[in-house]
């Protein structure tokens, strides 16, 4: 009998992690909570978006595009819920986000930092892009943003990314 | 997960009903769970910082003593000024019934988190339902407006700041008394709309609250103009400077309770120089006069009287004087070129009431301006006992007495 042709990008080849549960639950209020907490005393904490970071993490590590697309709304309802937009609207971009990086984790290498940079930065641009989509189409709202200061706040975000996710590769366990 | 996400899709269902409405169970669920987190990190930093404060870091406090005794002394002599502009203010206020929202009483609270999103600039507070806050009430700092509150929770309050771009505050210029709203942008900024390009408006012009909005109470500082451009549709693009530093609040205060009442006067006026002269001085003799003018002055005087309440003394004065040949000598108004007296009821158009004997009260006379004259016209007019501030008929006669004593 043949053995199946495996190739790099084959599941079996790439590694998947999982998380225990204290960690997938506590880590996402711990950031989100803290992303509410910081700008009350640093104001320059506004500009990251550390839901957005930690989907990213899971969806890339988990490997799941079903897990991805939980963890993404499960994040997004969260922020939506500190916000005075209806809910949905956070939770729409991240699930998406965390599809795409779900997809994206089983392609590419997800572990240098160069392509994290990189990752991250998409993913912040997709995500602004739907969160712009939603409020102008589906809620009518008009959202005038400044291109420079996206920019200036994905490229931050990706510089956090790389950081943070060396920080958060600990608390992954081997599947 | 599949247990999650129908538990999430539950709690997004759910209405629970709060005293402030029914509010969504997983918004709830969000705001309870992070708030104790915040409460418990400010509250846990504020104590370390107030240990630095308070043993550690004493240096230069007596040198900062001394320069604030020196600067409390300044600020007491310039207080003594700005309250005696206040208390004229307030007097005038009185005079003419003006009722405008006072603020009775607020609740300290302290800024625990934000929204998290530069998309939606909340902040929340440490204090909410059991403090007695509720949606709608003004919040603010003792340097200007922040916002004003969204949602209540148990002990939590969502607060909508001016910058928010689904915010709004009815705002005016203070020079030009020009009035617009306040809204906040997509950036963050905050800008005054509705104010027409052909009218005049300045870098730095001060914006206070008009009190139109039915939220905050007229006259709190909201910012200064800080960029002026041609925007669309005829208006004025105007970027404002917020009083308040809204990226940086740690402590505010929610107006809790508003009352809406004119400024009372505290006790008599105070007795000007040109009253006591008026006592001491010799009058003009009366004139007789014939009695028909009397009738067509006393209608023109009360007709004055219902309109225009500074201008009130000067039109009876020169009906009367107009009138005066034809009145009769016992209901005569004394052609004086010293106006009566200084108070005057509601009667004050009359030029009867002007000729009120020293003796009488004029605070009492509760009639309109077309009362009887009871006691004939006496050659010296001013009235040595009469007690202006007790004459509230119509609230338009004390107007006329700092006219008729500045006339003299």
């Amino acid at each position: 009998m043949r053995p199946a042709n495996l190739t790099y990008t084959s599941r079996e080849q790439v590694e998947v992690y999982r998380f225990s549960w204290p960690i997938s639950i506590g880590l996402p209020l711990l950031m989100v909570g803290l992303q509410a907490f910081l700008p009350v005393r640093m104001h320059f904490f506004r500009v990251f978006d550390f839901g957005l970071l930690l989907t990213i993490f899971f969806a890339v590590s988990r490997r799941s595009q079903l897990s991805g697309m939980v963890t993404g709304a499960a994040i997004g309802l969260l922020q939506d819920g500190l916000t005075h937009t209806p809910y949905g609207v956070f939770g729409i971009a991240k699930m998406l986000v965390g599809y795409g990086a779900s997809s994206i984790g089983i392609k590419i290498d997800v572990e240098n930092p160069g392509s994290r940079f990189l990752m991250t930065f998409f993913f912040y641009a997709l995500h602004l892009g739907v969160f712009i989509a939603i409020e102008r189409f589906l809620m009518g709202q008009s959202i005038a943003f400044n291109l420079g200061h996206e920019a200036g706040a994905a490229v931050a975000n990706s510089l956090m990314a790389v950081f943070l996710f060396a920080v958060l590769n600990r608390f992954k366990i081997r599947d | 997960m599949l247990l999650l996400a129908q538990l999430l899709a539950l709690a997004v269902q759910v209405k629970r009903q709060t005293a402030e409405g029914p509010v969504r169970l997983i918004r709830i669920v969000s705001v309870n769970m992070l708030a104790p987190f915040e409460r418990l990190l400010i509250y846990s930093g504020q104590g370390v910082r107030s240990i630095w404060t308070g043993y550690i870091d004493l240096r230069d406090v007596r040198r900062e003593n001394e320069r604030l005794r020196a600067e409390t002394a300044q600020m007491r002599l310039d207080r003594e000024r700005e309250m005696e502009d206040a208390r004229q203010a307030h007097r005038i206020q009185a005079l003419l019934q003006f009722k405008e929202n006072w603020i009775d009483k607020t609740v300290a609270a302290q800024v625990i988190g934000t929204s998290g999103t530069e998309t939606s600039r909340l902040i929340y507070l440490d204090k909410g339902a059991s403090a007695g806050i509720k949606p709608d009430m003004p919040v603010i700092t003792p340097d200007g407006v922040v916002g004003k509150v969204l949602n209540v929770y148990g002990e939590t309050a969502q607060v909508l700041l001016i910058n928010d771009p689904t915010s709004g505050v009815g705002a005016m210029l203070v020079n030009s008394r020009l009035q617009g709203i306040v809204k906040g942008t997509a950036t963050g900024e905050v800008q005054l709309n509705y104010i027409m390009s052909d009218e005049s408006v300045q870098v730095g012009d001060p914006l206070v609250t008009s009190g139109g909005d039915r939220v905050f109470p007229k006259g709190l500082p909201i910012g200064k103009v800080a960029r002026v451009t041609q925007g669309r549709n005829l208006f004025w693009d105007i970027r404002m400077k917020p009083a308040a530093d809204l990226n940086r609040l740690e402590e505010v205060l929610v107006i809790t309770e508003q009352k809406a009442r004119a400024p009372e006067l505290d006790g008599q006026l105070p007795i000007r120089a040109s009253d006591i002269l008026s006592q001491h001085l010799p009058g003009v003799p009366v004139q007789p006069a014939a009695p028909a003018a009397q009738g067509a002055a006393a209608t023109a005087g009360a007709a004055s009287a219902q309109s225009a309440p500074g201008a009130q003394t000067t039109l009876a004065t020169s009906h009367g004087q107009a009138a005066q040949p034809t009145q009769t000598p016992a209901a005569a108004k004394p052609p004086s070129p010293i106006p009566a007296a200084r108070p005057a009821s509601s009667g004050a158009a009359n030029p009867q009431t002007t000729t009120t004997p020293t003796t009488a009260k004029p605070g009492v006379v509760k009639g309109n301006a077309t009362a009887p004259v009871a006691n004939p016209p006496k050659p010296q007019t001013a009235p040595a006992t009469a007690k202006p501030d007790a004459a509230k008929t119509n609230g338009t006669a004390p107007a006329a007495a700092p006219q008729g004593n500045n006339a003299q």
